[in-house]
């Protein structure tokens, strides 16, 4: 005889009027079932949360800023891969686009390291890292190149970047202490130079008000030409509609061993002051070939 | 020869919960445990030594009962009940004289085991969202039981230094839920809402109360010295711990909490020392690899401990609170079972 279904138990039951046991339905819930109820991953990320903010901001990278680009080929389409780029506008426009145009063209997460300042922000915190925002700190960076393999994004000119006026616009500062190399050798994964052009002019800083930044302790508050043009409030959030175009550079490979303790620092500053300049002399070719701030 | 053990606090939850644990196992001859208020739940043959809470009396008893493991179970990381004083009396000058008793040179202890916390590395916005065992805490501590904790840490780094033929393990534990213990965080989510701080979603990172008693009596066991991170795997956000107790969120304002918070907790509302309000702003995460690699295995994750806790509480809302049988230590009825000719000991000789 076959094994009985429950559903046959139940009509055997009816049918002869006899108790029978069922066999168990639904198993003890053990320790080793997942229990989550949402996606958020252990940084803070959301696939869900990035999915809504990919839609909504699509026809912001699409019809807004009308983003090109040139030479996606060479961002890695498997394993770490450290993309490094120039970063400007009072509130930076540029991280979004390389972020949204890198998930939607290559269908590849990446996770954008800003400063720890985002964090304690309320709400605009927590929104930051469910769509792929994570402290920069040099232990995520780390994790997330070497051990999960990731695309990582990062400005290394830090806030000073965003912070210049008008007047410096694509000047290129000071690439940190080249912190970005170090992690770069550490985990053994090549640095891709991304250089963006349009995010000057989204949002561009008149002057700035030190004594303001410091009451506050944020690292400069802007006056923009966006607050003079949309007014206080939606100013700090319209952006201009520049024509954006970015240039994917040649990945940059260290031929040195990962997981070391420290790295020469001569050699450290060298790559970092060359990928500086590459990423500068493409600006300015790329500013040669501009016709117009607003159609490229 | 079974080992010979010193537990401290044993009338807190983990001294009598590790050793009732203990007690069961047959490689330890010998427990003695030590408190200044008397054990809560029935033990079988434990010693129970009433002491004052700095522990003066230690080296008299670490030479007479000739122990060889110390268990330090003994530290308060939860500030909200207690003065300053007393909790620097407690976790500072109690572990100095504990390291005092057992680096004495004649001194038969071979190995202590410090149950330490997770709050050691603080909780702020500039934090990695992994701390590994070596990676330094970002800011200097601001409250006084973070401050105490490295202190004592402190002394240990000291003691192991100066005592290599001492093992010393120090355990970090993260936030702890499970079935029975009673944590400012098992408190807020027994409210009726969960409170929160407005605009923030920390991810918090969780360890169940058996995965405790296991590390410790894992360490023990396995003699491995060193600094051990202890928690379960993953993060889970805060909103997702309250819908997972099945709770509502209540937000409390970003700025000047403890505006709010502090006269909530001398009402007896809420139950939110320092530490919780920076930990449901920034959350804290500790990479628990290194135990890992020791050889232990954890039971649960960080959402388990947090389900096996919402389970709990679905049964003790339906059965009450008292589902536990209550025990109250009478020091001659212990005495008599322990020490009378009358009691047979091993029925099967």
């Amino acid at each position: 005889m076959l094994p009985m279904t429950a559903e046959e138990h139940v009509k055997e039951a009816t049918r002869t009027g006899t108790l029978v046991h069922l066999p168990g339905l639904s198993q003890e819930a053990g320790p080793d079932r997942d229990p989550r109820l949402s996606d958020v991953d252990e940084w803070g990320r959301s696939e869900r949360m990035r999915a809504l903010a990919r839609r909504l901001y699509d026809p912001l990278y699409r019809r807004w800023f009308r983003v090109e680009w040139e030479g996606l080929e060479k961002i890695p389409t498997d394993g770490g891969a450290l993309l490094v780029a120039n970063h400007a506008a009072a509130l930076p426009s540029d991280a979004p686009v390389i972020m949204h145009g890198i998930e939607e063209e290559l269908g590849r997460a990446v996770y954008g390291l800003a400063d720890h300042l985002f964090k304690s922000i309320p709400v605009v915190g927590t929104m930051w890292s469910r769509t792929g925002g994570v402290a920069a700190h040099p232990e995520n960076a780390y994790r997330l190149l070497r051990e999960q393999k990731q695309l990582v994004l990062v400005f290394p000119e830090g806030a000073k970047g965003p912070g210049k006026t008008y007047a410096e616009r694509y000047r290129l500062r000071r690439f940190g202490r080249g912190g970005f190399v170090e992690i770069a050798m550490r985990a053994g994964v090549p640095v891709v130079p991304i250089a963006v052009v349009g995010a000057e002019e989204s949002m561009p800083i008149l002057f700035k008000l030190p004594s303001v930044a410091k009451s506050l302790g944020l690292p400069y508050f802007p006056i923009t030409a966006n607050q003079l043009v949309f007014g206080p409030i939606l100013g700090n959030v319209m952006y201009f509609p520049a024509k954006f175009k970015l240039k994917v550079l040649d990945p940059v490979h260290f031929d040195v061993p990962p997981d070391q303790e420290r790295y020469s620092k001569s050699r450290v500053m060298d790559e970092a002051e060359d990928i500086r300049v590459s990423l500068q002399d493409t600006l300015y070719e790329m500013l040669k070939a501009r016709q117009s701030v607003w159609f490229g | 020869m079974g080992k010979r053990v010193l537990i401290t606090g044993l009338g807190t939850f983990w001294g009598s919960r590790i050793a009732q644990r203990l007690e069961a196992d047959p490689d330890v001859d010998v427990i003695v445990g030590l408190d200044a208020v008397e054990p809560t739940i029935a033990l079988e043959r434990v010693e129970y030594v009433k002491a004052d809470p700095s522990y003066s009396i230690l080296s008299r008893i670490v030479k007479a009962t000739q122990v060889d493991t110390i268990l330090h179970t003994f530290l308060v990381v939860d500030s909200t009940h207690m003065s300053g004083r007393k909790l620097h009396e407690i976790n500072v000058i109690g572990t100095m004289n504990l390291l005092a008793a057992a680096g004495a040179p004649e001194s038969s202890v071979r190995q202590v085991v410090v149950k330490s916390s997770s709050l050691i590395y603080g909780s702020s916005f500039q934090d990695p969202v992994w701390f590994r065992e070596e990676t330094p805490r970002v800011r200097s501590p601001r409250n006084r039981v973070e401050r105490s904790l490295l202190e004592v840490e402190g002394y240990l780094r000291d003691f192991a230094e100066d005592n290599p033929h001492v093992a010393v393990s120090l355990l970090r534990f993260s936030n702890v839920l499970g079935t029975d213990i009673v944590t400012s965080i098992s408190k807020a989510l027994e409210l009726p809402l969960t409170p929160s701080i407005l605009g923030y979603d920390p991810l918090m990172q969780f360890l169940e109360e058996d995965d405790v008693a296991r590390a410790i009596e894992f360490v023990m066991a396995n003699q491995v010295p060193g600094i051990y991170n202890v928690a379960g795997d993953g993060r889970l956000p805060w909103s997702e711990v309250a819908s997972m107790c099945g709770k509502r969120l209540a937000p409390l304002p970003p700025l000047f909490t403890h505006w709010l918070t502090n006269p909530l907790g001398r009402l007896g509302v809420v139950d939110m020392p320092p530490e919780l309000l920076d930990l449901l702003r920034y959350g804290r995460g500790i990479d628990n690899r290194r135990l890992k690699r020791a050889g232990f295995n954890y039971r649960y994750t960080s959402a388990g401990a947090v389900e096996s806790f919402a389970r709990a509480q679905r049964l003790r809302r339906s059965v009450g609170e008292n589902s536990n049988p209550s025990y109250r230590y009478e020091r001659d009825v212990e005495n008599f079972f322990r020490h009378s000719p009358a009691v047979v000991r091993d029925p099967a000789q």
